[in-house]
């Protein structure tokens, strides 16, 4: 008799897959077109990674081109060009960790401590705006205000001062890049800040400001530890895309600065792989940046856990 | 990992609304345990928050300017123009009156409408598929769509696939590869999982299937989420210029808006195609400064119409998504 009460819920989890296939079929069919869409242009590209082991020819396809093993490999990693744009991308990459990173962090703090609501809101969506602006929009812009015909130089002219044109010097190319960067992204990237500082408990801050500790105490003791848990994860997601430092941004100021200063391995694949139709070189190098990418966000959350921090996924 | 994805974001969006008291603190009064500003503090601050509104807003002002300015004002300028004198729409009449510029908003607008509404209803429908948490087979799906975010085939094989599908010029290759973003996927279905479970079997006991709920149930009570979606989705479309130099980059009846702005605006380039058109030979070089920064404008203006509808969507909208983004 008793085996007879328990039987429901036990039933219930033993449906029979054809049954909850039944049961299911409408919310299987809702997937479908997305999963067919990563099917076809996520995972059936990473066969496509094959060709890295080919030397690909257009005309007969992934299936029947010749095998060379290793050779795009041996001649990638005997390139200057490669070397090149893979120092350009670190260095960069680099540049724009010191420089970009703590920005957001800071203006986030300052906005927070806005008092008028409104106040806050406005600036919030002026500082978003530039975020949904594409790149080819944010440098021209840069080219008006910067350029060898922009503002700046139309302002030095006028005072009879030598002109200066930022946008085409390849030396100063990494602080102009790491400056639209800033100017595009720094506001959007309040956001996560943001709702970091509005989850701190504002008892603590009370609680500390009657125990006497002064607005930079409480900065140090309960704002930053409030906020370690996102920016440890805004630096590991950082250094996990450190091979990655924006694509168009480089494509469209290549042909100004030139390829010594503007090549990142994202172009180098683009300008040797495609341009040049030697589709095999290029798929090298995106295979090669793939692997090197994934071991760094491995190794980045890795270290997150080190410090206790939750990184990308709890432990 | 998928659990805690789904798990932490609805933690965050109980927060968010948890939070309410802690905004209401903001109600420009100051709580009495706090130390008044002082005053090269408040001045510090006043002048940085400044700085951040005047570095985005001084350059959309002078080119909206530039943009409105005649011949005569822009030489007495010596280039862009800071006050306007003399108002005119003649670089704007100049420039719809081409061709080539008609064409690429059409292709634009075009390209946006398309892309963002078969984004929207395979996300949402995607989305809505995996939210009902015991359903068959919905783990296995989330992984197949997580993973795509750590790994993915790069620029070549991808174009190879597409070109090897003959989408090489076709229009369905601006928008297909990156009809589907999980990221926005997951948003949705974190908003979608949340939706009152007594709701849903209530509807279900009334008869009502998977379908009619998303649409009648699910649908309407996150209209925040699906507009702040549509944005990201309508934005990208509308600023993608990449997918067009990989698969359409010599047919400039295709070109879209920021192909343009790009070749004509940044670049100074006559578009090889167009020569007849009169705008192409025109701006070769030449081009009226007020007509370059007219295109520029062109490419603001439909983002700035919706903008200040969305603005309020993207704290309810960005936040839940973006803290465990």
């Amino acid at each position: 008799m008793s085996s007879v009460t328990a039987e429901p819920p036990a039933r219930r989890n033993k449906l029979s897959l054809r049954a909850r296939l039944r049961r299911d079929r409408s919310l299987l069919l809702m997937t479908v077109p997305a999963v067919v869409l990563l099917l076809v242009f996520n995972y059936v590209p990473l066969f496509g990674l094959l060709t890295a082991f080919q030397d690909y020819n257009p005309l007969v396809g992934v299936w029947n081109s010749e095998w060379v093993g290793f050779d795009q490999f041996t001649t990638l990693f005997g390139d200057s060009l490669f070397w090149g744009s893979l120092t350009n991308t670190l260095y960069l990459s680099f540049v724009q960790l010191i420089l970009f990173f703590p920005i957001p962090i800071a203006l986030a703090l300052l906005l927070n401590s806005v008092l008028s609501e409104r106040l806050r809101n406005l600036i919030q969506s002026i500082a978003y705006l530039p975020h949904f602006f594409s790149w080819v929009l944010a440098i021209t812009i840069f080219q008006q205000m910067f350029g060898g015909a922009g503002l700046l130089n139309q302002f030095l002219r006028g005072n009879d001062v030598s002109t200066w044109d930022i946008m085409t010097n390849p030396d100063t190319f990494v602080l102009l890049v790491t400056s639209q960067a800033i100017w595009k992204e720094a506001g959007w990237s309040i956001i996560v800040f943001l709702a970091a500082l509005a989850a701190i408990n504002t008892d603590l801050y009370e609680s500390s400001a009657v125990d006497g500790a002064g607005r930079w105490r409480r900065l140090w003791h309960i704002t930053l530890p409030g906020m370690a848990g996102v920016i440890m994860l805004m630096l590991v997601l950082r250094l996990g895309n450190a091979l990655t430092v924006g694509f168009e941004q480089f494509l469209i100021q290549r042909e100004a600065v030139g390829h010594e200063a503007a090549d990142v391995l994202d172009t180098f694949a683009f300008y040797y792989g495609i341009a040049t139709n030697n589709y095999s070189y290029g798929a090298a190098a995106g295979l090669f940046k793939s692997v090197i990418s994934l071991l760094l966000i491995w190794g980045a959350n890795k270290l997150a856990h080190a410090f206790g921090e939750d990184g990308l996924y709890r432990k | 990992m998928t659990e805690t994805l789904s798990i932490e974001r609805t933690e965050d969006r109980r927060e968010t609304a948890g939070r309410r008291p802690v905004r209401q603190r903001k109600r420009a009064t100051r709580p009495a345990w706090e130390e008044p500003p002082t005053a090269a503090g408040q001045t510090a601050k006043g002048l940085t928050l400044g700085v951040v509104v005047a570095v985005v807003l001084v350059p959309l002002w002078i080119i909206v300017v530039t943009s409105l300015s005649t011949q005569a004002a822009v030489n007495r300028a010596g280039g862009l123009v800071l006050w306007p004198t003399d108002v005119t729409f003649e670089a704007y009449r100049v420039m719809l009156g081409d061709s080539t510029v008609r064409n690429a908003l059409l292709v634009s607008l075009g390209i946006t409408a398309v892309g963002t509404a078969v984004s929207m209803v395979v996300s949402i429908l995607c989305a809505y598929g995996l939210s009902r948490s015991g359903s068959v087979a919905h783990r296995f799906i989330l992984v197949l769509l997580i993973l795509t975010m750590f790994v993915s085939g790069g620029l070549i094989p991808t174009f190879l696939v597409v070109t090897e599908l003959g989408g090489y010029g076709q229009w369905w290759a601006l928008i297909l590869p990156s009809a589907v973003s999980v990221f926005n996927i997951l948003v949705l279905r974190a908003f979608y999982s949340d939706t009152s479970a007594d709701l849903i079997e209530a509807a279900r006991i009334d008869g009502a299937g998977d379908w009619r709920i998303l649409w009648s149930i699910v649908l309407p009570t996150s209209r925040a989420v699906t507009a702040v979606v549509a944005l990201f989705y309508g934005v990208g479309y509308w600023n993608s210029f990449f997918n067009v130099m990989l698969y359409m980059p010599t047919d400039s009846e295709k070109w879209p808006l920021q192909y343009v702005l790009l070749t004509y605006v940044n670049r100074g380039n006559g578009l090889p195609g167009s020569v007849n058109s009169g705008f192409g030979s025109q701006f070769a070089q030449t081009a009226p400064l007020s007509l370059q920064m007219a295109v520029v404008v062109l490419t603001i203006v439909p983002l700035l119409l919706v903008y200040p509808f969305m603005q309020k969507h993207f704290r309810v909208g960005v936040l839940t998504g973006a803290v465990k983004g």
